[in-house]
């Protein structure tokens, strides 16, 4: 196991360097000069321009920027924001927990909806209800999500007035960050209807994020069950007289979900590209709308670090499950 | 030279008795079907465009501005599916919008599938430093979500449809390079390449002319499923305000434009996203399709 696991560390660190220097050559090969990017000036005199190149280091050789670049992310220095002169690192982390609240939610709600939808469909497979469940599936795989939060804006936030239209929490209420979840943060706070604003907040962009995964986790569960049923374990199980639903829950379900973790560690990737469409439609004050809005306003030090510190997570999440899925499958421990 | 007039006929009938055998299993799912034909409707429609739209894309109707479809109260017949915020003919911008998501689609799906191929066949053919340099880089680009390096690279590029296009397409690319190099490392100690080899066949024939058309149906697949990605990839960055700019009518910068009025127009975004996920569905539809058909391990289930 340890083995494996330094195994995948070895693999990990090229692409950990590649990362650094994307995000390194990030501000360099940008349109203009870069060090007026960094500074978000225009105009400036030569002499101030001259005191910035020192200030950014730009005077020296590239290779010694890198190692400076490289030094200052060791230390947790990711440079200021040009917009609101914050440290980054401290803005990403207010942000971070918005975002994983709103990813959080919807991959419970993929997973929830998702696994039963497809072990459903496998043990019909080929009646209408599977048809059916599967046809529903491709067409949230294929979903436009961010078309798709609109009109869920318009039905039930215009229309039925049921849920509010953006944001994370009602203005009414101020809650004082604990974990960062406002899910839990409203519920220490202890004021009446705190938690229940939370909620109404957060169902329609959990819908909007979780769309794709569920489907993908669906399609993906059919087909390893339909896999593992096909298998002999499992028609002895059959043949020894058990019940169709001992066979598929403790049979067929516990190695056709296998490959599912994967799927749904997969899903990580997804759900951050996502969440930058998500929380564009619904104001949601997480690291995507951050991106989005540094883009717009040339915020040029926000998109290097939120590049930076997205790709980290990723690759932080991926080898997680890589790790879960070696104590799930121990073949894959020995290959 | 007997033997070669001989060979060919032979040859084309083989040919054609296999895409005999592929439409028969691609044609048992109905829903391939269904993609396929809504499809073909799409091309049509994307080539008629001109001939078809009751209106140009860009011309304004003042002052007729936000009318809603022509069904509902207030609605203007010459309007079928009512006008937009400056007074344009949603119908005609839909039909004219439809060239710019094939076009996308087959642009994009173009430049990652020759990247990615000719990545592929370097580092699986050759192994080695090659190899990895290639397979590296590929990891680094998948390491990142995909929306956010093509908004990365949109923002060093410039705003724009062609921009964003090589952004989605560099996205991509990685899919392929890693599809073709598992298949050419799979295919490359064949006998039948051996032989190729024996016969003083060079680099370039074995990698093109003799590995490649045996890695071609996993590549089929996956370049229908980069044509759909493609196309939703392309209509968010357009819905970001980074993709294609107004006035041009593709579908993901008309709902950019859209979105203020959700509220008092609805149809202003109905209809351009519905016409987005029929096409990316019509797509998946064909690609689930040709899985099947091209999946020798379903076939016999």
């Amino acid at each position: 196991m340890l083995r494996f696991f330094l195994n995948k560390i070895a693999l990990i660190v090229p692409t950990l360097i590649g990362i650094t220097i994307c995000a390194f050559g990030f501000v360099r090969l940008l349109p203009g000069d870069p060090i007026l990017a960094l500074a978000g000036e225009h105009g400036v005199t030569p002499e101030r321009y001259e005191q910035l190149k020192i200030q950014f280091g730009f005077d020296r050789p590239i290779w010694e920027q890198y190692l400076k670049y490289i030094g200052d992310i060791l230390h947790g220095d990711f440079g200021t924001s040009i917009e609101t002169h914050r440290p980054v690192i401290q803005e990403f982390l207010t942000l971070f927990p918005a975002t994983v609240e709103l990813s959080l939610c919807a991959i419970i709600f993929a997973i929830v909806l998702g696994i039963p939808a497809g072990i459903f469909a496998a043990t019909r497979r080929g009646t209408v209800i599977d048809q059916g469940l599967m046809g529903t599936a491709l067409i949230g795989y294929s979903m436009p999500i961010f078309w798709w939060g609109l009109l869920l804006i318009i039905l039930f936030s215009g229309y039925l007035h049921w849920t509010p239209i953006s944001g994370r929490i009602d203005v009414r209420y101020f809650i004082r960050p604990t974990t960062g979840l406002l899910l839990i943060d409203s519920l220490l706070s202890g004021q009446k209807g705190a938690f229940q604003s939370v909620v109404s907040h957060l169902i329609l962009p959990t819908i909007v994020l979780g769309t794709i995964p569920l489907a993908v986790i669906a399609r993906q569960t059919r087909s390893a069950m339909l896999e593992v049923m096909g298998e002999d374990y499992v028609r002895t199980a059959r043949a020894k007289g058990l019940k169709a639903r001992r066979v598929i829950g403790l049979h067929a379900l516990r190695n056709a979900l296998i490959p599912v973790v994967t799927t749904i560690g997969l899903q990580v990737g997804v759900l951050l590209a996502g969440a930058i469409l998500t929380e564009t439609i619904f104001a949601w004050p997480g690291i995507g709308k951050w991106l989005v809005d540094a883009i717009f306003k040339r915020d040029y030090v926000v998109v290097q670090s939120s590049l930076l510190l997205v790709a980290l997570v990723v690759m932080g999440v991926n080898l997680i499950v890589d790790l879960l899925y070696a104590v799930i499958n121990p073949r894959i421990r020995v290959q | 030279m007997t033997a070669t007039t001989e060979i060919a006929p032979v040859v084309s009938a083989r040919r054609f008795a296999g895409l005999r055998e592929f439409w028969h299993y691609f044609s048992q799912s109905r829903g391939a079907v269904l993609g396929l034909i809504i499809f073909v409707l799409l091309i049509l429609i994307a080539l008629a465009a001109p001939l078809i739209a009751p209106h140009a894309p860009n011309e304004q109707f003042k002052p007729l501005f936000l009318l809603p479809p022509a069904w509902s109260p207030g609605g203007d017949p010459r309007f079928l599916l009512g006008t937009d915020p400056v007074g344009r003919d949603i119908l005609s911008r839909l039909i004219f919008g439809s060239q710019f998501s094939l076009l996308i689609g087959v642009i994009v799906v173009t430049l990652s599938v020759l990247g990615g191929i000719t990545l592929g066949l370097l580092a699986g053919y050759f192994r080695g430093w090659v190899d990895v340099v290639i397979m590296r880089i590929m990891d680094l680009i998948l390491a990142f979500p995909p929306l956010l390096l093509a908004l990365v690279l949109v923002t060093i590029l410039g705003p724009g449809l062609i921009n964003a296009m090589l952004a989605i397409a560099l996205t991509l690319q990685p899919y392929f390079a890693r599809l073709v190099r598992a298949a050419v490392m799979s295919e490359k100690n064949r006998e039948y390449v051996t032989s190729a080899r024996l016969a003083g066949a060079g680099h370039l024939r074995l990698m093109v002319l003799t590995i490649l058309p045996n890695t071609l149906a996993p590549l089929i697949v996956q370049a229908t499923l980069c044509f759909s990605d493609a196309i939703l990839a392309a209509a968010a960055l357009g819905f970001l305000g980074l993709g294609a700019q107004p006035p041009t009518p593709e579908w993901g910068t008309m709902l950019a434009n859209a979105r203020e009025f959700i509220q008092r127009a609805p149809w202003v975004v109905t209809f351009p996203g519905l016409c987005i996920l029929v096409t990316v569905l019509a797509i998946n539809l064909i690609g689930d399709g040709l899985r099947d058909a091209l999946d020798p391990k379903l076939k016999r289930s």
